[in-house]
């Protein structure tokens, strides 16, 4: 039977809702969808994607590629920070901090080496950017790294890659290879006596080491567990010397701003999220992927160009960044994908990671696997974090299986409220954000599990081989997914 | 449930604190000096030595399969570490496995989105066929089942990885058909990466030493279609970004 669940609220302009699919949408280069593509793609990075082996060298100088380096070394140090700081380029990472300003805080003249640490540990549930760029092209990376240590003064730097990615560690070692014997890297690479090192480092499997002062801790060969700041990385980072830390993304979209001006980058997005970024578009969609375009445009553009949801299906909610960004919902279809758009909906834009969920999953299902991945990565340093996801878990794994009650609605949103804003670092703030949100906009359905003994949802009909239009007969094995963290 | 709980509640089997035994034994000579090698080429990559920890974890366990104390023993006398230090470190990561375990691991996606695309699904079909739970080994020593986290797959979702390489767009019939082809010794193929070698060989890439086979760099090549989704449509229509030739054209047109 029809879970007895009240329907996402459906917006009622534009083509239908936005959320089904739109009439023009994914079908091909009609007029609507032309002009659509037009105003909310731009491939930059992605652009060479589809030339052969894209991954080489050679095929990224035939893309233009180290154009910008070489721009970037017939510039004074300090003039490259203020071009990527005119340019407006912010941290694709999450915080959205601007990326030159992270550089210009490196002091100088302090006799102290200086390092340039890469964040690869692209571990936020939902984010899927880093990963593939790197896979497709590693060059864009290497070329970001050379400009930055050039502006920071650093002759040595490190990618730190999450480890459970093997096949983009091969690129890595290939690429970083391909760049040493081109003399991008190594002996002289920044000029005369300027000599350039770069190290990939595979992390081991930890969540928290994205957080950046775990990161460091981890690759200095202890447990990732973040530190006390200050000092900043930037005054004392890796082995206690000034270091920047800086996602994949943001790095190599540096290059692009060398070769092309900083007028070419801010004539995308907007004035205070200028530039382009990828967008990874993934769940209940017609046509999950990367969509590279400029900063500001919005989910219901990107689903109305791309089929929008899986047939017969409305969106129910969705993340603008990653699981540790507030869940949105179909009234938000039209924020402004940029980071005060989505600050100003309550949520942030974070990895833009845009998970997208249709009416036949139940939030609280949802909610209650992120809190496990936050209790399962919590590095148990800090009180708060490490009893306070435990506790939460405790909490909706009943609220789930039916054995919740009324006041547990509250203790979540308690504990949540004790967790936030009073941990050591961001993993905690992540964990009460799930929280937050899902109770503010699905309070209802909590309330079903505890007044309806349980879950109203069938599991099967959420996958992907689930027939989404039919109508559902009965439920297959409604239960499975309580065991597998048990 | 604690194993000290389980046991206790199973009828009073002693309680073990799971700490090694120490001294741990060391490794044979030869196997040693080979590893002492690889090792001081890692040390070398880092201006701490101590840097060099996690790689060398990832090279004891190319070595056995596992993170056994005589591998942490040898990390901690290269380094001039405690058994105590490094053991702290070995621990705390998901990715050192603690105890010996099968010939390929398969790790299925769980975290939410996965999970709810199918993951749990198809997690919980492996465990049925394989006849393990989590973090089990198949009878005959090939597979070993996991749940993982979010993988940075979420576009090809339900995601599975074997020795971390990408198996995209899984399902359960596929999910099966996988670990069978393990089992027989089938060649299997990653929809993103190189074909398969083992576990151990997946850990010595992740030490740092490059795969030598000399297709594995392009093998699957660019991308899967997921991940080129965005740009496929924009070579469809011509959209391109401003001083792109595609995007000058667009903004031509748009005006």
């Amino acid at each position: 039977m029809t879970p007895a669940i009240t329907p996402a609220p459906r917006d009622g302009s534009g083509n239908g809702n936005g959320t089904g699919a739109g009439k023009e949408g994914g079908r091909g280069p009609a007029e609507g969808s032309r002009k659509l593509a037009e105003q909310i793609l731009a491939p930059v990075l992605s652009d060479i994607w589809d030339h052969e082996a894209p991954w080489t060298l050679e095929a990224y100088r035939r893309a233009g590629g180290y154009r910008g380096l070489s721009v970037a070394l017939d510039m004074a140090p300090d003039d490259v920070i203020a071009l990527v700081k005119d340019a407006g380029l912010r941290g694709r990472g999450g915080a959205g901090f601007p990326t030159g300003m992270k550089w210009q805080f490196i002091p100088q003249g302090d006799d102290k080496p200086h390092y340039l640490v890469v964040n690869a540990d692209e571990s936020e549930p939902g984010t899927c950017k880093d990963i593939p760029l790197l896979f497709a092209n590693p060059h864009s990376l290497i070329e970001g790294i050379v400009i930055a240590c050039h502006a920071i003064r650093s002759e040595h730097a490190f990618i730190y890659l999450r480890g459970e990615t093997v096949p983009v560690l091969r690129r890595l070692h290939h690429a970083v290879a391909e760049a040493y014997r081109a003399g991008y890297l190594g002996k002289d690479a920044l000029g005369p006596g300027k000599n350039l090192e770069l190290t990939v480092h595979a992390g081991a499997g930890a969540y928290i080491c994205g957080e950046e002062t775990a990161l460091l801790d981890s690759l200095e060969g202890r447990r990732g567990q973040p530190r006390l700041r200050p000092p900043f990385p930037a005054v004392a980072g890796l082995y206690a010397c000034p270091t920047v830390v800086n996602n994949v993304e943001s790095l190599a979209s540096v290059p692009p701003i060398l070769a092309r001006g900083k007028e070419w980058f801010r004539s995308m997005g907007s004035e205070k999220s200028p530039g382009f970024t990828l967008y990874s578009l993934s769940g209940h969609v017609a046509r999950p992927g990367q969509y590279e375009g400029p900063l500001g445009i919005t989910l219901r553009q990107l689903l109305d160009l791309t089929g929008g949801m899986r047939p017969g299906r409305t969106l129910k909610f969705w993340t603008p960044g990653g699981s540790s960004t507030p869940l949105l919902t179909a009234e938000h279809l039209d924020v402004p994908l940029d980071y005060e758009g989505v600050a100003e909906a309550g949520s942030m834009l974070g990895t833009k990671a845009l998970q997208c969920f249709d009416d036949t999953t139940c939030v609280v299902r949802a909610v209650t696997r992120w809190t496990e991945f936050y209790a399962h990565e919590s590095c148990g340093k800090c009180t708060p974090c490490r009893e306070g996801t435990f506790w939460l878990v405790q909490l909706l794994r009943d609220i789930e299986a039916g054995k919740g009650s009324m006041a547990d609605l509250d203790k979540l949103n308690d504990i949540a409220d004790n967790i936030n804003g009073k941990s050591f670092c961001a993993l905690g703030d992540g964990a009460a954000a799930p929280i937050f949100s899902s109770l503010k906009y699905f309070r209802e359905e909590y309330e079903q599990h505890v007044t309806g003994g349980g879950c109203p949802f069938d599991p099967a009909r959420s996958t992907v081989w689930a027939d989404s239009t039919a109508d559902p007969a009965g439920r297959a094995d409604g239960s499975a997914h309580l065991e597998v963290n048990a | 449930m604690t194993d000290a709980t389980r046991a206790a509640e199973s009828g009073g089997t002693p309680v073990a604190l799971g700490m090694p035994q120490l001294p741990a034994p060391d490794f044979p000579a030869e196997v040693r000096e080979r590893l002492a090698a690889d090792a001081r080429e890692i040390i070398s990559r880092y201006p701490d030595s101590r840097s060099a920890l996690l790689p060398m974890l990832h090279l004891v366990q190319a070595e056995e399969g596992w993170v056994s104390a005589t591998g942490m023993r040898f990390c901690a006398e290269m380094l001039d570490l405690t058994p105590a230090e490094v053991t702290a470190v070995a621990t705390f990561y998901t990715m050192y496995r603690r105890k010996p375990s099968g010939e390929h691991q398969v790790g299925v996606c769980t975290n939410t989105l996965c999970a709810v695309l199918g993951g749990d699904a198809i997690f919980a079909a492996l465990r049925e066929h394989l006849e393990v739970d989590n973090g089990g080994t198949s009878e005959d020593g090939k597979v070993t089942l996991e749940h993982i986290e979010c993988n940075a797959a979420c576009d090809y979702a339900p995601v599975v990885m074997v020795n971390w390489e990408f198996f995209d767009n899984q399902t359960i019939e596929s999910a099966k058909k996988l670990v069978d082809d393990l089992r027989a010794g089938r060649e299997v193929i990653p929809t993103r990466g190189a074909p398969l070698t083992d576990f151990r060989g997946a850990a010595r890439i992740l030490a740092g030493f490059p795969d030598e086979r000399p297709d594995a760099v392009a093998a699957s090549g660019a991308a899967g279609p997921a991940t080129m989704a965005g740009l496929e449509i924009a070579r469809e229509v011509g959209a391109g970004a401003p001083g792109s030739p595609a995007g000058d054209d667009s903004r031509e047109e748009r005006r």
